[in-house]
């Protein structure tokens, strides 16, 4: 893949000449040019920077770029909910499918779910503790987002990745978190919103493995969803300084007729001072969720 | 069971507590070589427990004493942990029931007196006790009565409406918001590090706090957060971080000071392998007279951290919304209001 160009560089020490061999990657030659931008999904090997331990250093603030909180699968431009009231600002961007294959394979009896969850993404009903997470988007409330849909979900994460046996992935919505626990035997001790996660070390990638996750969590806008028997295995590779490949397979065999993954880059934050902000949005979500049960 | 016999059971508690785990308090110095992480700087990583006994400030039957005699000390502990506790038995059958509910979730660490003896976390002023507050303009003063009025329909069982409630039960913000002191229970930490970063990841409400270290400055002034904006600094071993840009919602900023111009300093130095100190300084001329200073010894604790989650499950806020429009139904009435928090402020 790789052609080295050789370049031959005279430098004068004393009577001594030392030949230098430089090695630069085509795209760094034709950029030179002027010429061709690199080409999508093409990778070419660069050095990753990294920790002393000699691991890829993922420190950073990192964003998805897709629209799959819309939906995970090919999706049309549409209108959104309440387009009498909000206009276009509720229009949802097309987007094509980071399911690889395109479709997540649904057992045939677990599809009309999906629908009933798509028609009722907007409702809710707490009026009962038994069918209190029976209606709506977790995201239209506000509740943590899960995983992997916090990855993708629009807003930047910061992955803080030190010296010890943990890392921390905390996102900007809702100020969800995650500790990854490296090389931990113990499985989950309960269900929690953004799951128990355990991580290794694959050659140059960060495998975690997630489990424990609430089986109320949705993947996207679309009403995709799991039940408690989900297990996802995430992959992050840094495929330059700047990007950071994220791939995850999904597997639920009450819900899937098999495992099935999803693949996109995130992009790292470059603005001069960058930092993560606050989106608190339980504000935002009560009167939808509790304004039935005011004073009138 | 007699109060008597309870005190003596509950002194037996502390004693087996004390032996078992006994960090080394009010230490400031550093030691000479402390923990670095790769990268070189001092190294706080790990997972900590705050929760003491001692309380904020000083009560005032101690009066002028800082540190107390073993015998004292003793004495001390035992009567703290009595007005700690909920299993009193002496308030009836629906009270005993009520205070239960809140010793299941009570953290035993709460039990443990400072093992320095200390009469209160406030170190400065040096009568242990927040400084007097200053006079409130005509519109912080309207804000306080509106939170009081707020605070005293929640404690009646009366809420208007999901607004009426505190920050805490709203799911929003607990002890992830500066200064760090500790409730009944969750007081614990983990703290992250990477090269140019320090993250303090508080169990309640689950946010990080993330402490960029690389001498950038603060957001703008009209960018205003929950948890405010931190900056840190390594001051030899220790890191000192200084918050400022809190948000003006109620409740948002400690002890409902002036958001405009309350500023946190907070220190970190890790006194041991396994214990850090934590000290922080308050300063607002809009609200107290002077700044003040506590000081709470961190443990470090082999237990994990786990996921804190209030607003997706926040059954009780409905049942207690349906519950005040039965009882305005039968013509209850809030009494006015006596200065109790709104809840989510246990200690």
């Amino acid at each position: 893949m790789r052609k080295r160009l050789k370049g031959a560089v005279i430098v004068g020490a004393g009577a001594t000449a030392i030949l230098l061999w430089v090695a630069v990657t085509p795209g760094a030659v034709q950029a030179q040019a002027g010429g061709q931008v690199p080409t999508p999904g093409a990778w070419p090997r660069v050095t990753v920077p990294r920790m002393a331990d000699g691991r890829p250093n993922l420190n950073g603030i990192w964003q998805a770029l897709v629209s799959a909180n819309y939906n995970l699968e090919d999706h049309e431009a549409q209108a959104g909910p309440y387009t009498e009231l909000i206009g276009a600002y509720s229009g949802e961007p097309a987007g094509q499918s980071i399911v690889e294959g395109g479709v997540i394979p649904y057992r045939p009896e677990a599809l009309a779910k999906r629908r009933q969850n798509f028609d009722n993404r907007t409702k809710v009903d707490v009026s009962r503790d038994e069918t209190w997470h029976d209606l709506g988007d977790p995201e239209l409330k506000c509740y943590m987002p899960g995983v992997p849909r916090a990855t993708y979900m629009g807003f930047p994460f910061q992955i803080v990745q030190g010296s010890s046996d943990f890392m921390l992935l905390t996102y900007e919505f809702a100020s969800a978190s995650r500790v990854i626990r490296m090389n931990w035997k113990e499985e989950s001790p309960g269900d929690f919103w953004m799951g128990w996660s355990r991580g290794r070390w694959e050659g140059d990638t960060l495998v975690v493995d997630v489990t424990g996750q609430r089986k109320e969590t949705w993947f996207d806008r679309s009403g995709n969803y799991h039940s408690e028997a989900l297990r996802v295995v995430e992959r992050y590779t840094l495929v330059s300084p700047y990007h950071l490949m994220y791939e995850a397979t999904i597997e639920d065999p009450n819900v899937y007729s098999r495992p099935w993954k999803i693949a996109f880059p995130l992009y790292r934050r470059m603005e001069k001072n960058v930092q993560l902000l606050e989106f608190k949005c339980q504000p935002y979500a009560e009167d939808l969720l509790y304004g039935r049960f005011r004073k009138p | 069971m007699t109060r008597r016999c309870l005190i003596a059971l509950l002194g037996a508690a502390i004693a087996v507590v004390s032996l078992l785990a006994a960090p080394v308090a009010g230490q400031t110095r550093t030691p000479a070589a402390p923990l670095r992480t790769p990268w070189g700087d001092p190294d706080l990583q790990g997972i900590w427990n705050f929760a003491t006994s001692t309380p904020l400030e000083r009560p005032a039957e101690v009066g002028e004493k800082a540190v107390l005699s073993a015998a004292e000390a003793e004495e001390f502990e035992e009567k703290l942990a009595f007005d700690l506790t909920r299993d009193r038995r002496d308030g009836g059958n629906e009270a005993d029931v009520r205070r239960a509910y809140n010793e299941h979730w009570m953290d035993p660490r709460r039990l443990q007196l400072l093992s320095d003896k200390r009469t209160s976390l406030i170190v400065d002023p040096p009568d242990g006790r927040v400084p007097p507050r200053v006079p409130l303009t005509p519109a912080r003063k309207q804000a306080a009565q509106e939170a009081a009025a707020r605070a005293a329909r929640f404690n009646a069982g009366l809420p208007l409406s999901a607004q009426d409630f505190t920050p805490p039960v709203r799911g929003i913000i607990r002890t992830d918001r500066p200064p760090y002191l500790g409730t009944i229970y969750n007081n614990t930490a983990q703290i992250f590090q990477s090269p140019g970063y320090v993250v303090i990841l508080q169990e309640m409400i689950h946010s990080a706090r993330v402490i960029p270290v690389d001498g950038r400055p603060h957001i703008g002034k009209n960018l205003r957060q929950w948890l405010g904006d931190t900056r840190g600094r390594w001051e030899g071993g220790t890191l000192v971080i200084e918050t400022t840009n809190f948000r003006r919602d109620e409740g948002a900023v400690y002890g409902n000071a002036d958001p405009d111009t309350f500023t946190i300093v907070e220190r970190f130095t890790r006194v041991a392998p396994d214990t850090l100190s934590y000290e922080f300084t308050i300063s607002d001329p809009n609200t107290w007279t002077r700044p003040w200073t506590a000081m709470v010894p961190w443990a470090r604790i082999s237990e994990q951290l786990y996921e804190y989650s209030t607003h997706e499950d926040n059954y009780d806020l409905v049942h207690l919304l349906v519950g005040a429009r039965v009882r305005e139904a039968r013509g209850e009435t809030v009494p006015e209001p006596s200065g109790r928090p709104g809840g989510g402020d246990d200690r």
